[in-house]
């Protein structure tokens, strides 16, 4: 792969990851933070790939990334039962400030 | 073939796609913008040589995730015209500085040329064996899981009942 | 051998969820009602004497159908005190457990999960692998989020989501850390790091700092500052059962566990990584310790208590040296002893009198003598105080860093224990001595649910304290690693 090439792909895995980073740290919507992680999520699968492509080691690197997506889509699953769970309290979304938890 | 072009338009559209579904003010627009952004990964993912990886995310992450999305969004309140405008106000407050953050960091990275990597030819290695030889381990992790996830919607979303807490 | 800790609870758990009364066509009367509890606490139970005869057990025996389901778990004297320690933590979270839970339904649910935890622990303990290590730690992170949640109060509902949020953050960093190391190496195993990381000439500033992002995601999962921000909350909301289990195991296995791992089996001893610890250590044990005085909740004080121990441990790893490694887990397997018997302690009195806040408490010590003594001497354990188990552990801890000439965090250690110490009696002193708050006039002592594990562990914590010297050479010395002492 060519030099050029793999600076954009890097430069965009990097972009992503912090397009979803900073959503996660700034929204106040609960949702849109599960947004954000899926975003990070994705940057950090196309590391996976990329790493395996580059080293050829494609089939350890799919592996890895088949059992990262089902781990993770369990893990969502859960994170959005918690949120409906707060809805169900709050009947709203926005309860990013928790301020029960503070201190 | 026209190789790193695909390639090219391809990564810039993801970074876009992204950028959009965090900046869009419509909470229907960000699921979407990630719905996008999966199949623009897949695209990617065939590329790099990675076929079976590249299915996974596509029904798993554009379509499962999504419909999850869409779903959570739907049992609880969409919402309201006013709030959405409030809601832009707010966001263009903490938001604006975003896109000067990416495109300072892209900027960055693309300044400094990563050094150019032979191919390497792709090892012969069958993605289901690897799976089954090597990292069956993580197969037993992936049921467990499954597991777990089945006891969590079990738990978790079941409806309020009168005796709840 | 070694697959049956993860695959037995996983048969449990199926058979416990199978409709039996429907397939049987017998009313459900007939089957124990306390199937789920007793199931918990006999796999805890086997964790513990299996963890104890495991080398007897590792001879290789001809079994047909197990010899097909290698699945690369192996283990050694770190991952025995944890299979103990596991154990131990388990059946005591599931006593606790007991009385909150009305129905059949999420009886089962509950020890369900509960038993999903330990088998994701008991696989953290067992595998040699770094993205196995991830899988297994999402899947005890995922039965952590729904047992916390359990009782879908909102406090606890919040509590499980932030704990959520940055444990996935730590996620991403691990991910990332394993495509550098897929970058560098091919492969994943904590074999082939460490070799690649001994043998000079790779390219090793990819590795390593794959390897030094991985342990940061490590850091966010085991509560250390400046991660520590969902600690306390998900402590205190969760149900009491739930508190034990998460502050007497989880966290150590998420965190702590895979850290010492790290450094014992793939890193070495690192004399830039033990500056890494050392800070990060002495920062947890110092902002835990202060912040530990000034909250008011009884299982938010046990909370910050623990940020504090767990830097005790990290900063025993930054000593450098074999004993450091030592002493780091030691005190692992003695926190969890202590720290269980303190929220269980805690989960106690919140049963009796339906609140943990201590400015609501007062003269407990009369109304409830078994907790009040068990609490002493936990708290005691915890500040170090001879010859219960802590001291012990932290004096090793203060000799490992006194002979790697850290004398300077040696000190620190020392003062800190004190304020521990202090912030301790005045808690003892408030919530179990002096005149009788309103509300605890009426208070009874717990039933045994809350009296055998605190019992238990107080006993344990008495017993290695009084014995310390005598543990080096015998059965117990894999506690120290089977490793010498330096006297």
């Amino acid at each position: 792969m060519s030099g050029e090439l793999l600076t954009l792909y890097v430069a965009a895995i990097a972009l992503v990851g912090i397009a979803g980073l900073y959503y996660l740290l700034v929204t106040t919507n609960l949702i849109r933070a599960l947004i954000g992680v899926e975003l990070m999520m994705k940057a950090v699968t196309l590391s996976l790939i990329l790493a395996g492509r580059l080293t050829g080691h494609v089939g350890l690197a799919q592996s890895l990334v088949i059992t990262l997506i089902v781990v993770e889509v369990v893990v969502m699953v859960v994170a959005v039962g918690l949120i409906l769970l707060v809805h169900r309290h709050t009947n709203r979304l926005n309860a990013r400030e928790l301020n029960n938890i503070k201190g | 073939m026209n190789d790193p072009i695909i390639d090219i338009v391809v990564l810039a559209l993801l970074v876009l796609a992204a950028a959009w579904s965090v900046l869009s003010t419509r909470l229907l627009r960000a699921v979407i913008g990630l719905a996008f952004a999966s199949i623009l990964v897949t695209t990617l993912l065939f590329r790099l040589d990675s076929p079976l990886a590249a299915v996974f995310e596509l029904s798993v992450c554009a379509g499962l995730i999504s419909a999850v999305f869409l779903g959570a969004i739907t049992l609880s309140q969409l919402e309201t015209d006013q709030n959405i405008v409030e809601q832009a106000k707010e966001r263009i407050r903490r938001y604006w500085y975003l896109p000067l953050l990416l495109l300072l960091v892209g900027v960055a990275i693309i300044h400094k040329t990563l050094p150019s990597i032979p191919d390497v030819p792709v090892v012969n290695e069958d993605v289901r064996q690897v799976l089954w030889t090597s990292r069956h381990l993580d197969l037993l992790g992936q049921v467990v899981i499954l597991v777990a996830g089945a006891f969590g919607v079990t738990i978790l979303f079941k409806e309020a009942r009168k005796h709840e807490r | 051998m070694l697959t049956l800790f993860v695959l037995v609870p996983l048969l449990v758990l199926l058979v416990l969820n199978v409709p039996w009364s429907h397939l049987l066509h017998l009313p459900s009367r007939h089957f124990p009602v306390h199937a789920p509890l007793l199931a918990v606490l006999s796999l805890g139970f086997a964790n513990v004497v299996f963890g104890l005869a495991l080398p007897a057990l590792q001879v290789d025996v001809e079994l047909p159908i197990l010899n097909q389901l290698h699945f690369g778990f192996v283990a050694d004297e770190l991952t025995r005190v944890f299979l103990i320690s596991i154990g131990l933590v388990v059946c005591a979270a599931a006593l606790v457990s007991q009385r909150a839970l009305a129905s059949e339904t999420s009886q089962r649910n509950f020890y369900s999960v509960m038993l999903i935890s330990l088998a994701g622990m008991n696989g953290t303990v067992l595998l040699s692998d770094f993205f196995s290590l991830y899988v297994f730690l999402e899947v005890t992170g995922v039965a952590s989020f729904i047992l916390i949640a359990f009782e879908k109060n909102l406090f606890a509902v919040e509590g499980a989501f932030r704990y959520f949020l940055m444990s996935v953050v730590a996620t991403v960093f691990m991910l990332a850390s394993v495509g550098l190391i897929v970058l560098s190496l091919g492969d994943t195993s904590f074999s082939a790091v460490q070799l690649a990381l001994k043998s000079p000439g790779a390219t090793p500033g990819l590795l390593k700092t794959g390897v030094v992002l991985y342990m940061v995601g490590l850091f966010i999962k085991g509560g250390l500052v400046p991660f520590h921000g969902w600690l306390p909350g998900a402590y205190s909301a969760a149900p009491s059962g739930v508190s034990v289990l998460l502050a007497g195991i989880v966290t150590k296995v998420s965190g702590i566990y895979a850290l010492v791992r790290l450094v014992r089996s793939v890193i070495g001893l690192d004399p830039s990584l033990s500056t890494v610890f050392l800070v990060v250590g002495s920062i947890s044990i110092v902002v835990g310790a202060v912040a530990a005085m000034t909250q008011s909740d009884l299982k938010r004080v046990l909370a910050y208590s623990s940020i504090s121990q767990v830097g005790y441990i990290v900063i025993a790893l930054g000593a450098g040296t074999e004993l450091g490694i030592v002493a780091a887990t030691f005190h692992l397997f003695n926190h969890a002893i202590f720290k269980s018997l303190l929220f269980v302690d805690s989960a106690s009195v919140e049963s009796s009198i339906g609140t943990t806040d201590m400015g609501r408490m007062g003269g407990l010590g009369a109304k409830m003598p078994w907790t009040g003594a068990t609490t002493g001497i936990g708290m005691m354990s915890a500040a170090g105080i001879p010859p219960f188990s802590g001291f012990w552990s932290k004096l090793l801890i203060i000799v490992a860093l006194w002979k790697a000439e850290h004398e300077g965090f040696a000190c620190l250690a020392v003062l800190a224990s004190i304020l521990t110490l202090g912030y301790f009696m005045a808690v003892q002193y408030r919530a179990f001595f002096g005149k009788p708050a309103e509300n605890v006039t009426t208070a009874k002592e717990s039933g045994p649910g809350f009296i055998i594990p605190a019992v238990v562990f107080a006993l344990i914590t008495v017993v290695i304290g009084a014995f310390f010297p005598l543990i080096e050479n015998s059965p117990l010395s894999f506690l120290l690693l089977n490793k010498a002492l330096p006297w």
